[in-house]
């Protein structure tokens, strides 16, 4: 029932957008078949799917080990611009080092800058209690409104004609691409990191110490573990997969900071890690799927001239149903009727 | 049975209160309630008899709403009637009072019991509390905050709360669990009263002697099915005892302690610790040592710092100083439970579900909840072997007969009593040189009891000093060599087991001993009979 439920919630997703396909005036087959089904028909936007898969999946396989653990990280989104801030240091203020080292070095500056903002509500949340819901999230507002004014002011491109964007990577700060679009080397960190972490959760003593901290804090400090460290812990781990997330986006498919580097990833990323079911191959299959539409959304608005925010609303569908499905599968819904004595004897 | 039913069918004033006619409840290939015929009159006090999983629970909670039966009806008053939710069962007239209070600890008596019932005058509701409180002996305040309340004063708050609904028919689930002898005793007095008054009791326990001193009636459920109605006045604990089980229970071999095992293994010194929170126990200054070879009971009723002096001894909650616990001479009071596991101590805490153990996990997986840090083979290098896992599982479920549906199930799959042999047989797999454990057998069936006081027994014969909180006190008889009182936090001088009896026990849970530099405060008395809970009517 489990593995039903996110399969379920797909199916009625389905459902309602051919019914808001229908209200919108389009044939809901067509829409379907454009939304869903032609971004698999071509080449490209294979290539393009994985592109938008990887970042989603990085950060949803880190945001899993938070909320196992019972920590709501729900800033992912911030500590992915903080990553891609932290790593890009390298290549704008030192431009000219461009070794081999470059790259690699970068991707740690991404994960370390996003481990260490993650671990601000963690702290605020071991030391005084607060809710690290509320801590995150606002701290996502600080990193978008910190990227704006560093791209604008200190870190502007001087050359770039009044363009709000710093300079572009050079080679040695880019990450190779793969394919024959934008398809590049990121997408193999990912697939490594999602199997990496899938042994560590399956299979270690950490892994196990995540899960019973998650279900029982009370039976985790009997077995010795510390639900403070790893609250600590499991912030820094998502807050570096969301930080190492954000570098390989900049350093491959942008080339430079500039004010967007993300369509709200660290915030579907949630979705993703919901609709995987916690589980890093699950959530390999949900990046997937949610990356589908995110490029359905834009074959829609070009293909039918019907606007591309149907993906977002597709994907709070998506969420609120696998949500529904895990609470209708797990209770069941009674209307309350008064008690009076029936003449019947109780249910046969 | 079938008699009672007909009459029932047939209109007649004989009709009782409340009858079952083939009561069916089946979860899965399980039957917990194999077609009930049953029934309880006005004024009855009916006791309600079963190992665990013999299906009390479920007979009981089909009567109060909570389960819908797959098969047979209810009667009320000869009625057929459909009980679908508690709501209706307190509408008709069924009250019932938990094992687990359902108390909002922060706030009054008054609002707690208005809570529970149709909307009405505060002054008013807290007259009537006041009034029927005092008219039942169990005179309450409302205005009390229930955190400052004892157990045995809580449970009076749930009782009065039952009565306030008027209701013809209480349900009570092991009521004395938590009571000292003296607080069952005034709780005895008020059931007895109720029941003359024409209200009838359903008596849920597993303490045989209280069937004897209360009941009119005793129904015996086993494997899901009615096997007896006994006339508690013509049988013996013993003969209760056997319709129960379906076979002898026998009684524990206890040999006695060899002299040669005499060397303290776990030392207490002065151990204090503050409260943590307006709910807590502070412990102070408690001094103890057990030796190998010996049980040593600590006595005392719930919410007297049991929990607390647990967490204490387990390392969960550190000590202000390290001295004040040592094990086999190794001082670990700032150290945690892990490094305490190292030195052989092993812990059972009271609580079976999110405590000791994690419903959601597989036993297999609960046995690297505790073993993790001692059992090299279990986490090598960081990597969990669940194959090691796996074969303690196998031999602590082969050992201590715990019974379980299919190979290595979720914990939450098995029943209270398995669970806890289980939990024990975890740690004495081990072969611990000191155990720690928390209410052994807390609603435990007399079977799964029998076996985890021998395995204590047996363990600390081997040469480990065993400590075990307790509030059964014939659990406490039979399985220690020594007794303490654990009373507000504090703990009694310790007593041969031999000399005392449960009424001397009964006042120091009272606190009766905190004049330290005293003589024995209560006179050892070891001629009388100890631990005779039965009362004449």
């Amino acid at each position: 029932m489990a593995v039903l439920s996110p399969l379920i919630a797909v199916a009625l997703t389905v459902a309602t957008t051919f019914v808001i396909f229908a209200l919108y005036g389009v044939d809901p087959f067509r829409g379907l078949y454009i939304y869903f089904v032609a971004p698999l028909t071509e080449g490209w936007s294979r290539e393009e799917l994985v592109v938008k898969a990887t970042p989603l999946i990085l950060i949803a396989a880190g945001l899993a080990v938070a909320y196992l653990s019972n920590n709501w990280n729900i800033g992912a989104e911030g500590q992915f611009t903080i990553g891609a801030i932290a790593g890009s240091a390298i290549p704008i203020l030192a431009p000219d080092f461009q070794t081999f080292a470059t790259l690699p070095l970068m991707l740690i500056m991404g994960a370390l800058g996003g481990a260490l903002y993650a671990t601000i509500p963690a702290l605020l949340k071991t030391r005084f209690g607060t809710n690290e819901i509320l801590t995150s999230l606002m701290l996502v507002y600080v990193s978008l409104l910190f990227l704006d004014w560093i791209v604008r002011g200190p870190w502007r491109d001087p050359m770039a004609f009044g363009f709000p964007n710093t300079v572009s990577f050079s080679d040695a700060a880019l990450i190779p691409f793969i394919g024959t679009g934008r398809l590049n080397a990121s997408a193999i960190v990912a697939l490594v990191v999602v199997l990496a972490l899938a042994a560590v959760l399956a299979r270690t003593l950490k892994g196990f110490e995540i899960r019973v901290l998650g279900e029982s804090p009370r039976a985790g400090a009997f077995a010795g573990f510390s639900a403070k460290r790893m609250t600590v812990f499991a912030f820094a781990v998502s807050g570096a997969l969301a930080g190492l997330a954000g570098i390989m986006e900049v350093a491959s498919v942008i080339g430079k900071l500039q004010p967007v580097i993300s369509p709200g990833y660290g915030f579907t990323a949630i979705i993703v890690a919901f609709l995987g079911r916690l589980n890093p191959i699950g959530i390999l299959i949900a990046g997937f799927v949610i990356a589908l539409s995110y490029l359905g959304g834009e074959a829609i608005q070009s293909g039918l001239q019907v606007s591309s925010r149907m993906a977002q609303v597709l994907q709070g569908l998506l969420l609120f149903f696998v949500l529904a499905c895990d609470t209708l599968i797990l209770y069941r819904v009674r209307l309350a009727r008064p008690a009076t004595p029936t003449g019947a004897p109780a249910r046969a | 049975m079938d008699q009672a039913a007909r009459s029932v069918t047939h209109e007649g004033k004989a009709a009782p209160l409340l009858a079952t006619q083939g009561l069916t409840k089946r979860f899965g290939a399980l039957t917990a309630c194999d077609h009930i015929t049953w029934d309880i009159s006005h004024g009855e006090v009916h006791a309600l008899l079963g190992e665990n999983g013999a299906g009390k629970s479920t007979l009981v909670k089909m009567l109060y709403g909570a389960l819908a039966p797959d098969e047979g009806g209810i009667l009320w008053e000869g009625r057929p009637v459909a009980i679908g939710s508690p709501a209706e069962a307190r509408r008709l007239g069924i009250g019932m009072v938990f094992q687990h209070f359902s108390l909002f600890e922060a706030l009054s008596v008054a609002e707690n019991i208005a809570l529970a019932l149709p909307p009405r005058g505060r002054r008013e509701l807290a007259e009537t509390i006041r009034k029927v409180s005092r008219e039942y002996g169990l005179p309450l305040d409302p205005d009390a905050g229930i955190a400052d309340l004892s157990v045995g004063e809580r449970q009076r708050v749930e009782i009065v709360r039952c009565l306030l609904q008027e209701p013809r028919l209480i349900i009570m689930d092991e009521p004395t669990s938590v009571l000292t002898p003296q607080e069952s005793e005034i709780l005895f007095v008020t059931l007895r009263r109720l029941a003359s008054e024409g209200v009838a009791i359903l008596y849920i326990t597993h303490r045989l002697s209280e069937v004897l001193a209360l009941a009119g009636r005793a129904t015996i459920l086993r494997r899901g099915k009615l096997v007896a109605t006994a006339d508690p006045r013509v049988e013996s604990a013993k003969s209760l005892a056997r319709m129960m089980i379906g076979a002898d229970v026998a009684g524990i071999e206890r040999p006695g302690r060899p002299e040669a095992h005499l060397r303290p293994r776990l030392v207490l010194g002065k151990l204090s610790q503050p409260p943590d929170g307006a709910f807590s126990t502070a412990l102070a200054d408690i001094d103890l040592t057990v030796s190998a070879g010996e049980v040593v009971g600590i006595a005392g009723v719930a919410g007297n710092g049991q929990g607390e002096f647990f967490d204490a001894l387990s390392g969960e909650k550190l000590l202000p100083r390290a001295d004040m616990i040592v094990i086999d001479g190794v001082a670990v009071g700032r150290q945690g439970v892990n490094d305490r596991r190292r030195l052989g101590a092993a812990f059972v805490p009271e609580e079976r579900i999110g405590h000791g153990a994690v419903p959601a996990l597989r036993l297999s997986e609960n046995v690297v909840l505790t073993r993790h840090a001692t059992d090299g083979d279990i986490a090598r290098g960081l990597v969990v072997h669940r194959a090691a896992a796996r074969a303690i599982e196998e031999r602590v479920g082969e050992r201590f007969d715990v019974r379980r549906s299919g190979a290595d199930p979720r914990a939450s799959a098995l029943s209270g009593g398995n669970l806890q042999k289980f939990m024990v047989g975890r740690e004495i797999d081990r072969n611990p040189g000191i155990l720690v454990v928390n209410q052994p057998t807390w609603g435990v069936d007399a079977g799964a009891a029998r076996t985890i006081r021998q395995a204590l027994v047996d363990l600390a014969r081997s040469g480990s000093a065993v400590l075990m909180i307790s509030q059964d006190l014939d659990e406490i008889f039979e399985v220690a060599d020594r007794v303490a009182v654990l009373s507000g936090g504090r703990l009694s001088p310790l007593y041969p087991a031999e000399t005392m009896t449960s009424d001397q026990i009964g006042l120091l849970m009272g606190g009766v001993h905190h004049d330290h530099d005293g003589a024995a405060p209560v006179p050892a008395q070891p001629a009388e009979p100890r631990h005779e809970l039965r009362h004449a009517p």
